[in-house]
């Protein structure tokens, strides 16, 4: 069922990370396109028309456009190997809720801290802080949130690992301190090559804020 | 309550709130369903049932599964009940199609629609109104692909796509007649006029989606309760 399969991604996008997490831990193997978002490719373009943003995933051929519906479609065509969506109704319903929680919160949240300042960034940083410790509630004492195994929902949030050391130096604070469980958590699943893998050095992603900060003039 | 008993909560004029019911009615199940008069203060089974958001719709299977966000619930009812007729296509790249279009509905096409209504300005307008006919156009072409020829995004049958975007055509209308103008147009899209009376007067959609002329009576009320909150907010 391979076939060819192209992601077409951005090395510091959390949303490319997933589907490359996805992808690892079900070892399919897949040719990665690095796109340039200043020069996007005729490829991307045309693959994606209507956001024209990465990722994208092409199987043979056919786009798969927006990183949650990848991680899903990547599920559901290798539904054999490391199964990441519950089978249990209800437990995929709880898992797309704190999914769509995350896409929701966590990368917007993120922007305010690393642009903003001020009231705006305190505010941010406050409100980041509480996602987490939502996050964390539900993640409970199990060991990911999929249970004994990598699911759903770790997949769509440890990519945002990648940038919190740029979170914590543009905002002063420390996400350890107010989130210990999530941390040790992170650390659980960077022990997974699938993961380790899909994720930049997290101070090269601080040197790209740095510069992206630069370009927008801001301080 | 029986562990198989569901209950809706909704609200009559949320697009959002329609596509639990028109699932469970695809089905043929039975539910009960609470409405919510949110404008006078959320019900203590609402802010238990949906704590994060607060909001409706929410789905309530037995005694403790509750399920939130409207298409969470229409995928959740799908697979929960899965011998009734399915909602979702079959093949992942045609879940992948209408996971995409419904997402896009969601988080920029409807958000245009609404901005019209309480756009700053006739250049705010006439921008918003341009999203609105562009991504018409865009599901035109949407449901000429994935309905084969058939009457619905569905095929032969409602599917979710169709759910996604036929629970916003009382919203639609209602802008038309509050702006004069057609938005779903016989020249321009021809596919989604038809498809639209036919998703209307569907069994399983017609009981649930509200009068235009209610509705816009309603959109009154909320648009000038949104523009006095704008001017309090100025006057701080």
């Amino acid at each position: 069922m391979a076939g060819e399969l192209v992601l077409l991604d951005f090395w510091p996008s959390p949303f490319g990370m997933r589907s490359r997490i996805a992808l690892a831990e079900k070892g399919i193997p897949y040719e990665y396109r690095e796109e340039d978002l200043r020069n996007k490719s005729d490829l991307l373009l045309q693959m994606n028309p209507v956001h024209k943003k990465i990722p994208v995933l092409i199987h043979n051929g056919k786009p798969v456009c927006e990183s949650v519906i990848q991680v899903q479609y990547i599920d559901e065509v290798w539904h054999d190997k490391a199964p990441l969506i519950p089978s249990d109704p209800y437990q995929r319903a709880v898992a797309r809720f704190w999914v769509d929680f995350i896409d929701k919160k966590i990368y917007e949240l993120g922007s305010k801290i690393w642009k903003t300042k001020g009231e705006e960034q305190a505010n941010a940083k406050k409100e980041f802080i509480e996602c987490l410790k939502l996050l964390e509630g539900e993640l409970g004492d199990k060991t990911y949130f999929g249970g004994e195994s990598l699911g759903y929902v770790d997949v769509a949030l440890v990519p945002f690992y990648s940038w919190f050391y740029a979170y914590e130096k543009c905002g002063d604070f420390s996400i350890e301190a107010e989130c210990p469980k999530m941390i040790a958590w992170v650390k659980r699943c960077m022990q997974k090559e699938s993961v380790a893998k899909s994720l930049p050095d997290q101070e090269k992603v601080y040197e790209f804020i740095l510069q992206l900060k630069k370009v927008f003039g801001i301080e | 309550m029986a562990t198989n008993e569901v209950k809706v909560l909704g609200s009559w004029p949320s697009p959002f709130a329609m596509r639990p019911r028109i699932a469970l009615n695809l089905k043929s199940l039975t539910y009960e369903y609470i409405e919510e008069k949110l404008w006078e203060g959320k019900s203590e089974l609402l802010l238990q049932s949906n704590p994060v958001y607060k909001k409706i719709p929410v789905l309530i299977h037995g005694y403790n599964k509750p399920i939130c966000e409207s298409l969470i619930i229409v995928q959740y009812i799908d697979e929960a009940w899965s011998s009734g007729p399915s909602i979702l296509p079959s093949d992942p790249c045609e879940r992948a199609v209408a996971r995409f279009w419904a997402a896009y509905l969601d988080d920029k096409w409807f958000p245009a629609v609404k901005s019209i209504g309480v756009a700053k300005g006739e250049e705010a307008k006439k921008a918003a109104i341009a999203l609105v006919e562009e991504g018409l156009a865009l599901m035109e072409e949407a449901y000429d692909k994935c309905s084969k020829g058939k009457g619905y995004f569905g095929g032969d049958e409602v599917g979710y796509l169709d759910i996604a975007f036929g629970s916003f055509l009382g919203w639609l209308r209602v802008t038309e007649k509050f702006n004069a103008m057609k938005l779903l147009d016989e020249g321009k899209t021809p596919g989604l006029v038809k498809w639209a009376d036919r998703f209307c007067s569907h069994a399983a959609v017609k009981d649930v989606m509200p009068d235009t002329d209610k509705l816009a009576e309603f959109g009154k009320f909320v648009i000038a309760k949104i523009r006095a909150a704008g001017a309090a907010a100025e006057m701080h």
